[in-house]
């Protein structure tokens, strides 16, 4: 390098203080500018729309809307579908208890004696995903109609009375929550029973704890932001979700997302709409803000 | 770890090796293996069951989905393209996927890119985004969905293809933004320098150096958003208007009642994305 470098040259101590400079000072913002523009103009802006439409007065037969600052639609759509919101409650909540206790025991198996197929099982796990969720739902439509093939089966071998049936029934719907969030629990649970540091077993181990033991005082404690953040993970989508409810529950048991697709499609009243999907979202931000004043805020993250 | 090393040089007690795998006999030898292939049975059953009526023969009647099993025919293969809206439907899923996923994989990288690259102090903001990111994966999609047609109807955007593109892009981002991140935080920075030092420019060294080297993360971060957007049908329901997606389509026919052709594309598209799947594995083997 005996030949002096032009100033402009990036090799030079300019050039690389004007690298440096850029790279350090405008770098973040420009690289963040576009995504964060879309973020902003289409989630946070039609988030902050929707909540302002709460407050507003609308007419039902025109749709439109008149700024009031009225208080009174939270109270009105809370007594008027509290019921669904209970029907929401107890459906995610049975499918979520039903998918944490099927999961475990695969997430743990795969975790800790997958060995080099741990990658196909977790696709495996995944399977259903490769499938379209309204498809999927349709063919549980199937399965459980009253001449599928379960209950055909079944009947056909007189193990439940001819005029049994599961399709347009709650269990039909908790059956296909269950189906199709179960990837969504088994995944964190499997994630974090796989970063349990192996030697923390073998410690256990050596101390003469039995299998029950370590399993219940070192690995059950630390598969928990595990589990919590798999319940979170199920049970959000589960509660807002409607698709099952109106394909495999029938014209009962309406749960509250189908209220909400209603008020907004069918029945133009923006205003209920509105008001009953930010209490939706302020469910949903009281249990994952109940996870970080339990377990952290920064651990949740990890799980997505 | 617990070879300790004591005065005289030797070690305190023999490394025992592989106890985890050595202690548990029946449980992890039949139990857990037999129940964990019950479970992906379980998995798998109802996709063999939209499999095999991909296949059944319809015999009389209007040409839908029955129950009951008439015998093998390639009929609904052959007639694919038979019920235009289908059809229609799926290329308007094709484009939208592709647009919205080139878009998103661009501005959720760059994102990500950022996010991994600068600390608080430099960037700040960085915890403001990290927690819309956050928020906007938490979220139920319906409220997602529900807030975007109320920003539609308040700004009178016509609902289509335009609206149905900016909803898919803001789900997505997200998603490949934390996809890109995952896979960046081991990013070897000195790679980097060392392009500059040799008088790169910082375009040629991303493009060069960065690129190729981020690029195992930004394709995970892009099959990620190409499938929520395939597959997405809250949103969609939401802001599709007169423009139909697949599954908008197949949720409107399903309630009449389901053309055979449905299960046909669902068949192709599972076989499509296994088949991706299964070769990424691969791979990731080889490479490994």
């Amino acid at each position: 390098m005996d030949q002096p470098l032009p100033p402009d040259h990036p090799g030079s101590v300019k050039g690389q203080r004007r690298f440096a400079a850029f790279r350090q000072g405008l770098a973040p913002y420009l690289l963040s500018l576009p995504a964060g523009l879309w973020l902003l103009l289409l989630f946070i802006v039609p988030l902050l729309i929707m909540l302002s439409i709460t407050l507003k007065t609308c007419n039902p037969a025109s749709g439109a809307c008149v700024m009031t600052w009225s208080w009174g639609e939270f109270p009105r759509v809370v007594s008027l579908y509290h019921a669904q919101f209970v029907t929401s409650l107890i459906f995610a909540g049975a499918a979520t208890v039903i998918d944490l206790v099927i999961s475990f025991p695969i997430a743990y198996w795969i975790a800790f004696y997958g060995g080099r197929k741990k990658n196909f099982f977790l696709i495996m796990l995944l399977v259903p995903f490769f499938v379209s969720f309204i498809i999927r739902t349709l063919v549980w439509e199937f399965i459980l109609s009253d001449n599928g093939i379960v209950l055909h089966f079944l009947k056909h071998n007189h193990l439940v009375p001819a005029g049994f049936h599961v399709l347009g029934t709650g269990f039909a719907v908790i059956a296909g929550l269950a189906y199709n969030y179960l990837p969504f629990t088994a995944l964190p649970i499997y994630v974090a029973l796989e970063r349990i540091d192996r030697q923390v077993v073998n410690a256990a181990y050596d101390l003469y704890a039995n299998r029950r033991v370590t399993f219940m005082r070192v690995i059950m404690p630390l598969a928990v932001p595990g589990i919590f953040a798999a319940f979170l993970l199920t049970f959000i989508p589960a509660f807002g979700d409607y698709v099952n409810q109106e394909i495999l529950g029938g014209t009962s048991n309406t749960m509250i997302g189908t209220v909400i697709q209603n008020l907004f499609l069918i029945d133009s009243d923006y205003a209920g709409g509105a008001s009953l999907s930010v209490v939706l979202l302020a469910i949903s931000l009281l249990g994952i803000w109940l996870y970080a004043r339990l377990l952290g805020s920064r651990t949740i993250e990890e799980y997505l | 770890m617990s070879e300790t090393p004591i005065a005289d040089g030797t070690t305190q007690r023999p490394e025992r090796p592989e106890r985890l795998s050595r202690r548990p006999r029946r449980l992890g030898r039949y139990v857990l293996p037999t129940y964990s292939w019950l479970v992906i049975a379980y998995l798998v059953f109802p996709i063999a069951v939209m499999v095999a009526y991909s296949f059944n023969r319809v015999t009389f009647g209007l040409q839908l989905v029955s129950f009951a099993w008439n015998g093998f025919t390639l009929q609904w293969y052959r007639q694919w393209s038979n019920v235009p809206g289908l059809t229609s439907a799926f290329w308007l899923t094709v484009r939208l996927a592709l647009v919205s996923t080139i878009i998103s994989t661009i501005l959720g990288t760059l994102l990500a890119i950022a996010l991994v690259r600068y600390r608080r102090r430099k960037f700040r903001g960085k915890g403001t985004i990290e927690q819309i990111l956050f928020l906007n994966i938490a979220a139920p999609e319906i409220v997602i969905g529900a807030s975007l047609l109320g920003l539609f109807v308040t700004f009178n955007l016509a609902r289509g293809f335009l609206t149905l593109v900016l909803a898919h892009v803001a789900f997505s981002i997200a998603y490949v933004t934390v996809t890109v991140r995952a896979r960046l935080a081991g990013f070897d920075r000195s790679l980097e320098e060392a392009a500059y030092d040799l008088g790169a420019n910082p375009l040629s060294t991303f493009r060069r150096v960065t690129l190729p080297l981020i690029m195992p993360g930004v394709l995970a971060g892009a099959l990620m958003a190409l499938a929520l957007s395939i597959d997405d049908f809250v949103t969609s329901n939401f802001v599709s208007g007169s423009s139909v997606p697949f599954p908008v389509w197949v949720y409107g026919a399903s309630r009449v009642g389901t053309p055979p052709q449905v299960f046909v594309f669902g068949t192709v598209i599972f076989m499509v994305g296994i088949a991706f799947a299964l070769l990424s594995l691969g791979i990731s083997r080889k490479k490994s």
